[in-house]
Formats: structure tokens, sequence, C-alpha cells
């Protein structure tokens, strides 16, 4: 009954080998990103949200097929895109653009702010040189920038206006989705909330389907229909976007959601202490990666993996507690007894 | 506009005013020397400076001011030849070496290591002497010796630009791998070669001379700086400007494109902006 997603993702994984030479075997791996199984359909967007180091940014770049997965499928526009190689790629980069964390080093220094966002034009186009030129005058007018903007270079702009720069970039080609690799985390507050309410005003206008990263849960309820949480490169929750403060049930998320600053002062949410640190990916705990930090670990979390499974409508978490449903919704977000 | 930091930088300055003097000199002797650089004169052998012979005459009557002048295109050339070779050369295995996976890599550096692993001067002279000595084998030499060289400055300057986001933004963009190396790493590798390059030109010079002197570069009787610094060993006492003037050519130029290279440096080096 649903349309098949534009793009589905199936225990993707990538492990890194640590320590190999040029003659030895490998001596362990960096298991980065870990069984990751998410869909995302035309005109959603899904906001993914982890600490640093959980694998969220090697996501991204997996998906954008800029690395190789080690394992698990990738597909995209209903076609298997995983196992690609870069010539067989790129007539499909036009449907899938990828906006950068850093502004200052996502653009080439020696380019012109013209030939930076005409570069996703040059791939198989057959436009001229001023058809280039006045699409990309008409996306910086669009990103809020200047046409006199064309011929300046990217020294000459402050970090907001470079990732206007680099989301025109994205978008001249009309992609079907945009990875957006934390775009607004090298950013000014102030500057964070206009290029995070451009991304949203640019997501309606062109209909695009967004897979968000960032590590300011906030950030992502603001922009995306649902969330997708991240840990230690496994998902560990994934639900919609609206009540999600309340709805979450995986003790992770509940500290991450605890950890938000609330604006109405009525609201009290006691912050839920994380203790330790994220693991290794060189050496993750067996069973729930989150159990050696999680205060209602119990028997069967350092034994056995918790699969992500439907924990109510479009919910699906990862724990062991309440039969696989997590913590029950609507408890004080610091409530530690679980007996 | 951003020329006016170029000047405040007081090496760049005088190298450049040195170096500039070179090359107007060799320019001028092309059309114009006061006598001609092979012609001799049996009245006028071994003269001091003089108003006729602003830098004397050698054993053979020959005008030295008209043979420095002559030796300074002869010294251009070589160290344009020799950067040209090692430089295109280099740059073509440094890129392969960044860009072309582990295998190519270690074969490519296990090579420069080969010839970093030899005296150059030797190597060149080994050359010279398998293929016989004339100029164009002694630029030659010179020019292998500089591959590694430039090879080893492409390879470590393009891994720090591969890993930019920028190459991944242009490979997201469906660039050919060919495409982004020209696009946007040649262009933002080309200041250290530059300043490479500049010190290399110098290097050259003096090996030329060195060769040349040795009677393993360009061969008599077409003036080089380095010959005529072996032929006037033998009249150091009786003559000794024709040893000082071509000896101070080979300083200045080598002098002036060192200034030069190392002003670049400091300008183009933006931790020192």
């Amino acid at each position: 009954m649903n349309p098949a997603p534009l793009l589905e993702v199936t225990d993707l994984t990538k492990h890194y080998p640590v320590g190999s030479g040029f003659f030895s075997r490998p001596m362990g791996w960096v298991k980065a990103v870990n069984g990751v199984s998410f869909s995302i359909g035309r005109g959603e967007s899904l906001g993914l949200v982890g600490e640093s180091g959980c694998g969220k940014s090697t996501l991204a770049r997996l998906v954008a097929r800029l690395l190789r997965p080690t394992d698990g499928s990738i597909r995209f526009g209903g076609r298997e895109i995983g196992a690609l190689d870069r010539r067989a790629m790129r007539p499909l980069r036009k449907r899938m653009q990828i906006i950068f964390q850093d502004p200052y080093a996502s653009l080439d220094p020696r380019m012109t702010v013209a030939a930076s966002v005409t570069e996703p034009l040059l791939n198989g186009a057959t436009l001229s040189k001023r058809e280039r030129r006045s699409l990309a005058a008409d996306m910086l007018a669009t990103v809020g920038l200047r046409t006199s903007d064309l011929d300046r270079f990217p020294h000459e702009f402050s970090g907001g206006q470079r990732q206007r720069i680099g989301i025109a970039r994205a978008l001249c080609v009309r992609p079907e989705l945009v990875i957006a690799d934390e775009p607004v985390s090298a950013l000014d507050v102030s500057i964070q909330a206009q290029i995070l309410n451009l991304m949203k005003d640019l997501q309606q206008q062109f209909g695009l389907a967004y897979l968000f990263i960032s590590h300011d849960i906030s950030v992502v309820e603001h922009i995306c229909n649902r969330i997708a949480v991240m840990y230690a490169g496994q998902l560990v929750e994934t639900a919609g976007s609206e009540g999600f403060h309340w709805a979450c049930r995986h003790p992770y998320t509940r500290a991450l959601v605890a950890a938000v600053p609330q604006p109405d002062p009525q609201v009290i949410l006691p912050p839920v202490p994380v203790e330790g640190e994220p693991p290794d990916p060189a050496a993750l705990p067996p069973g729930c990666p989150y159990h050696p930090r999680c205060p209602h670990a119990f028997d069967p979390c350092p034994e056995q993996r918790p699969p992500l499974i439907e924990a109510g409508r479009h919910h699906q978490v990862a724990c062991w507690l309440n039969g696989g449903k997590g913590v029950e919704q609507g408890l004080p977000l610091n409530w530690h007894g679980s007996g | 506009m951003a020329m006016g930091r170029y000047f405040k930088n007081l090496n760049f300055s005088i190298g450049l005013a040195l170096s500039t003097m070179v090359v107007v000199m060799a320019l001028v002797s092309l059309f114009w020397t006061p006598y001609s650089p092979n012609t001799m004169d049996a009245h006028h052998r071994i003269e001091a400076p003089s108003l006729a012979h602003p830098l004397g005459t050698d054993q053979y009557g020959r005008d030295q001011l008209s043979r420095v002048m002559v030796g300074a295109v002869n010294s251009i050339i070589v160290g344009l030849m020799t950067v040209a070779i090692g430089m295109g050369a280099g740059i073509v295995l440094g890129l392969t070496s960044a860009w072309g996976g582990r295998l190519a890599d270690e074969a490519i550096m296990r090579f420069s290591d080969l010839l970093f692993g030899f005296p150059a001067v030797l190597s060149a002279i080994l050359i010279t002497a398998v293929m016989g000595p004339s100029a164009v084998n002694a630029m030659l030499a010179i020019g292998i010796f500089y591959i590694p060289v430039f090879a080893r400055l492409t390879r470590a300057s393009a891994l720090t630009i591969k890993g930019l986001d920028y190459i991944s933004a242009a490979r997201a963009a469906g660039q050919e791998e060919v495409a982004i190396i020209r696009r946007h790493v040649l262009p933002n590798i080309l200041s250290p070669l530059i300043i490479q390059a500049t010190v290399q030109f110098a290097v050259a010079i003096l090996a030329e001379a060195g060769l040349s002197y040795l009677g393993l570069g360009t061969q008599p009787p077409h003036p080089s700086w380095g010959r005529m610094l072996n032929e006037a060993q033998t009249f150091m006492e009786l003559a000794p400007w024709m040893a000082v003037f071509p000896g101070m050519a080979i300083a200045w130029t080598v002098l002036g494109f060192n200034l030069l290279g190392d002003g670049l440096r400091d300008i183009l080096d933006p931790r020192l902006r």
C-alpha cells in the first residue's frame, strides 16, 4: 500500500581496519556504523541525532556514497547503490546532494562562488556556461544572497553566508534527497536559526527529502518529521518528531531529551545524568551498547543486542525493558526504579 | 591590490631585483653584446678590466663581459629546463602517488628514496660520463634528480588537500577524479611548488656550473660560467678577474633566486600571515 521509499537503508555497516601495515593483517576493527536500517520517503525528513563519534557522519557519507559500505544495502529510488563504483554512481549524483558541516572547508578557496555553485551542473549536463550562470544566480537569490556575489571568493563571506552558498550548490541540480551533515553546528546560534528556517522553506518549495544529521535534538525536532537516535554506530530509537519529548522510550534518548534546555519555566525537567563515556568503537561492549551507562540495565542487556522493534505507531525502539518497548512513556524523566 | 604585501618582504624585493637583472642581462645578450663572445683577439689577451673591456679579457682575448652575458642565457636555460623536467615528472608521479592507491604510492615513494639515496652531484657525473659530456645531458642529469624532490612535495601537498571537504563535495557533485585533480587539487598545491621551483632553479645553476667546471656540462667554446671558472683557474694569480666575474655572476644569480624563493615562502605561507 505504501509507495516504495526514496531511500531505504538495510543493515548498513562500515568497519575500518586498525593497525594494518602493508604486509600485516589488521589488528582490529573500528565499528563506525553497525547494522543500521531506516527509510526516507519522498519529501520526508529524517533527523539523525547522536553524540560525537557515534557514526552519524560516517552514515551520511555512506548514504552519499562517498564511502563504500562494508556490508548492507542502500536502495535509492528503487535501485541498489551500495556496491556501485564511482563511474556508475555519477548519473545518480544529481538526484542526491550533500551539505557539509564546515562551511570553511567545503568550498574550494580558489574558486568563485559561481564556479562552486555550478559544479554539480557540470555532471553530464548539456547546459551552456551562460545557462549555468543564470541558474546559479537564481539559486543564490533563493538562498538569500545577491547575484553580484557570483564572482566573489569564499573568503569574502561569513560562515552563515558560506553555508548558504553550500545550500545553493546542493539545490541547483534539483535533487530529490539532500543529506545535511550537521549543517548548522559550525555556526553561531543566531545564524543557526536563519539557516534552519531557510532549509525548512526550501524543503517545502522544492519537495526535498532530508537526511538531516545533528547532535542537537531540538534542531532536529524543528526541521524533521521523524527522528532517529544513534548510539555507538547503531540506531536505538526512531519516532515521529511530534511529541518526541514525551513519547521517547529508550533510556539514552530520554537522557538526550532531558539535556535540552526548556524555554518554559513552568516545565521543570530534572536532568538525567549519564555516567561514563561513550564506548570505543573499536571495542564495543557486548549486548546493548548502552548497557554500561544505562541506569535500567538488567539481565539480558549485556548478553544480547536488543533488536529495533515496534513500540507504538511509527515508533521503534531497541531496548529490552518492558518486553522490548523501552522505558514506559510519561514517567518522570529522572525515573530510576527498575527494581 | 595584494602586491604591496609582496614588496614589504625584504627577501622577496631584493631577490626579485637581483634575479630580474640577470634575466634582463640574458635578454639583452640575445640581441647585443659589446663584442662577439667567441671571437678571439690575439692583441688583447688577458687584459685587466678597462673602459674597452669592463670585465677584462681571457687568455684568447675574448671579451669577458660578453661571455658573462651570454653565460646568463645558458644558466637560465639550464634552470628552466631542469625545473621543467623535475616539476613535470614530479607532479605527475606525486599525484599518482597520492591518488593512485597504496601500491602505486609505495612503488613511487620507494623509487624516490632510491634516487634520493645517491649523492646528486656524483650521480650527475655518472650520467654525463655514460651519456657523454654535453649541456643537454647535464640538464637531463640534474632534472632527473629533481623528480623526487617535486614528487614528494606534490604528494604531501595533495594528501592534505585530499582529506578536505571540498574534494568530497566535488565527488558528490559527480566530478571525475581526473577533473577533481585538475580543478581542485592542482590550483591549491601550486604555491609550495612555485616556491620549490625558484629554489631548485638556483641549485640547478650552481650544479650546472659545477658540472661545466668539471668539463661535463657546456662544451667549449660556448660560454658557461662554470666553464669560464675552469679556464680561469690556470691564470688565477696572473689574471684574477677571469675567475672573479663569472664567480660573482653565479653567486649573484643563486642568491637572487634563493631570496626570491624564501620571500615567496614567507608571503604565501598562511601561518605567517
